[in-house]
């Protein structure tokens, strides 16, 4: 069984973390990894910085501008990753755009993602039919997970398609928006998040965007498995670096 | 005898290019275009709207010009498609009066659009002035600082121009920066993209709407010639929109040669080019998949023209798949070559052309016609927005 559907299986709200490879520093992918495992966080997603990340707010851009800057790449991001399986067995997520992987040859992206010890991939603008047409064996030769995301205007019918589809999780955006924090959910998204609830879904969902502190996080996980938080991480990072995580991981734990 | 082959399949796919390579976030605002568009543009009172409004409002159909001085020049018998007489000065607004259209029978009230020299920013804010819709145009920093004058067209015509900060703060960021309002507000926003690019429907719908440029230029040389067909169309591609509508009727007539011109800027191996078709590898690019400029590592890169119009990093994927099937003949024009030939067309019929369109006056020293060879070019826009740019280069 996959690190991540052996995570779904464990009682408690899941928190998972997004941050982007080589940012602040070129050199700050693993320690961040590092630093979010020994946090306690129940799940990473490293992202691969992209120059055109279009369903991304200005946090995570920046982020992204800010690695590529650095000198970020697919290849390098792998060689980080060497040996990230003896250090630890936290999850791990690559969520990115497609076109690098594309580039860097998918089958090829695969299999390093299985030598380094990847679980999933989040690639937002690969459509499930896409997926399902030309790349599913590839991903369920190299025991990696896709994750299909869903949002409040999904019809129904094709959130079952992805359920269907999906063998991990569901990733169930907040609202309709790019990344980024918001200040709380309304009754619309709440009444989105008791909609997909009550579809008893085979799937777990976890909720990302919008999500930044305590009183997110509860709202977001009051029906789901887990939630994710993206820009807020970022932004704590930027502002206090690495030794912030700690500090950052426990004011999200705590009770509301 | 097989059609429609250089036509978009039902899932929106040219050959292995096109389709809607997007985020969920997205899903439901092309899929409400696209279980919608074909069924609308076929409504009569859509298509009598469509055309009257072309006719009385946009001055259709623009005059299928036979250049004499040029025919003489190059040996040939050359016709212009004058698109540079439509009103706002190019084709552009061929496909914004149908978006415009599409917008209000889907209900939306609010327009966003991407734009880059804002030739397609002045065209959205034309016709939301003409309709009393909301307006907002992403337009890069950099293109701003240099685009003044559209800027303010587009301001005084009621529109609010947004600056794209993020990237390269040029064309593919504001496009960016458009994707994302969309995304912000799947309900009551319909995206005008400006060009053949973007996810499916976007390129067929926008060739659609631009398709009306052939459908004239067939009956309008029936008449002067006595047959529909040219030996040779001819265009500048950036993204491809005025292309596709010059090629739209002879796509699957092989009879006709078809020619796409592109900025090579300062030369296709310069590192300063828009080549596309030379440059480019198969990519994604705002939900399509194209050929497109890009690092080893997949990271989209920044191209350079003279013309803010053709400097896009991709192209529609529907010249993707006409020069990777070969179908169409693609020629690199520099910039010095381009601004030569926007000249020579001014002093020889008195029409100063768009930059962009200079681009297709320069293939006569890459290729050699036959003196009873018609060709058809299609004159996408005027040299009124660019005299500042020809003022600059030529030293006038």
């Amino acid at each position: 069984m996959n690190r991540i559907q052996e995570k779904m299986r464990s009682g408690h709200k899941l928190l998972s973390i997004y941050f982007t490879a080589g940012y602040p520093k070129l050199e700050d992918t693993v320690p961040v990894i590092e630093a979010l495992d020994e946090a306690g966080v129940d799940m990473i997603e490293i992202g691969l910085p992209f120059s055109d990340p279009l369903a991304d707010g200005p946090t995570i851009q920046a982020s992204s501008t800010a690695a590529l800057k650095n000198g970020m790449h697919t290849e390098l991001l792998f060689r980080q990753l060497k040996g990230i399986r003896e250090k630890t067995d936290i999850p791990l997520i690559i969520m990115g755009y497609f076109n690098p992987v594309l580039q860097y040859g998918v089958e090829a992206f695969c299999k390093k993602c299985r030598e380094v010890g990847i679980d999933g991939l989040i690639l937002p603008d690969l459509p499930l039919d896409v997926y399902q047409e030309e790349y599913e064996p590839l991903f369920k030769a190299n025991g990696l997970l896709n994750v299909f995301l869903i949002t409040p205007q999904t019809p129904n019918e094709r959130i079952r398609k992805i359920d269907e589809g999906s063998d991990g999780f569901i990733y169930m955006v907040s609202s309709a928006s790019t990344t980024g924090a918001r200040d709380g959910f309304g009754p619309e998204q709440r009444a989105y998040f008791e909609r997909i609830h009550s579809m008893g879904l085979k799937n777990p969902q976890i909720v990302g965007f919008g999500i930044s502190n305590a009183d997110t996080f509860a709202q977001a996980t009051t029906h789901a498995h887990g939630a994710i938080i993206g820009s807020a991480f970022i932004k704590m990072l930027t502002e206090d670096g690495k030794t912030g995580i700690a500090p950052f991981i426990r004011s999200i734990r705590k009770s509301p | 005898m097989k059609m429609n082959r250089y036509q978009a399949d039902e899932r929106g796919y040219y050959g292995e290019f096109g389709g809607a390579f997007i985020p969920e976030m997205l899903y439901p605002n092309t899929e409400e275009l696209r279980q919608n568009y074909l069924r609308i543009m076929g409504e009569p009172d859509f298509q009598e709207e469509f055309r009257q409004l072309l006719r009385d409002y946009v001055g259709r159909p623009t005059p299928l010009y036979f250049a004499k001085r040029l025919s003489e020049k190059f040996k040939a018998r050359i016709y212009l498609k004058r698109e540079d007489l439509c009103h706002t000065g190019a084709h552009k607004v061929n496909n914004t009066i149908g978006q415009i259209l599409m917008a209000k029978k889907l209900g939306k009230s609010r327009i966003i659009a991407e734009t880059g020299a804002g030739q397609h920013g002045v065209a959205t804010a034309t016709v939301c002035a003409l309709m009393g819709m909301e307006c907002i145009v992403y337009m890069g920093e950099v293109d701003i600082a240099r685009q003044a004058p559209n800027v303010a067209r587009m301001k005084m015509l009621g529109a609010e121009v947004r600056p794209a900060r993020s990237g390269s703060r040029t064309l593919k960021d504001a496009t960016n920066e458009a994707i994302r309002d969309w995304i912000n507000n799947p309900v009551n926003t319909h995206y005008i993209i400006g060009s053949v690019v973007g996810p499916h429907p976007y390129p067929d719908m926008v060739a659609r709407f631009q398709a009306v440029i052939s459908e004239e230029i067939k009956w309008q040389l029936k008449e002067k010639e006595g047959k529909e067909d040219p030996d040779y169309v001819v265009a500048c591609v950036g993204g491809g929109s005025n292309a596709a509508g010059t090629y739209y009727h002879y796509l699957d007539n092989e009879q006709v040669g078809i020619i796409a011109v592109e900025a090579a800027g300062k030369g296709v191996d310069s590192g300063e080019s828009a080549a596309t078709s030379a440059l480019g590898k198969v990519g994604i690019i705002h939900g399509s998949k194209t050929l497109l400029m890009q690092t080893g590592d997949g990271q989209i890169t920044e191209p350079y023209s003279i013309s803010a119009g053709l400097d896009y990093p991709g192209v529609g994927p529907m010249h993707a798949h006409l020069y990777k099937s070969g179908r169409a003949d693609f020629i690199a024009i520099t910039d010095d070559e381009a601004m030569a030939a926007g000249l020579m067309v001014s002093q020889l019929e008195g029409i100063i052309p768009a930059i962009e369109t200079s681009h297709a006056f320069a293939i006569f020293d890459h290729r050699t016609f036959k003196p009873d060879d018609i060709i058809v070019i299609n004159l996408s826009g005027r040299g009124d927005k660019d005299l500042q740019t020809y003022i600059d280069y030529f030293k006038l």
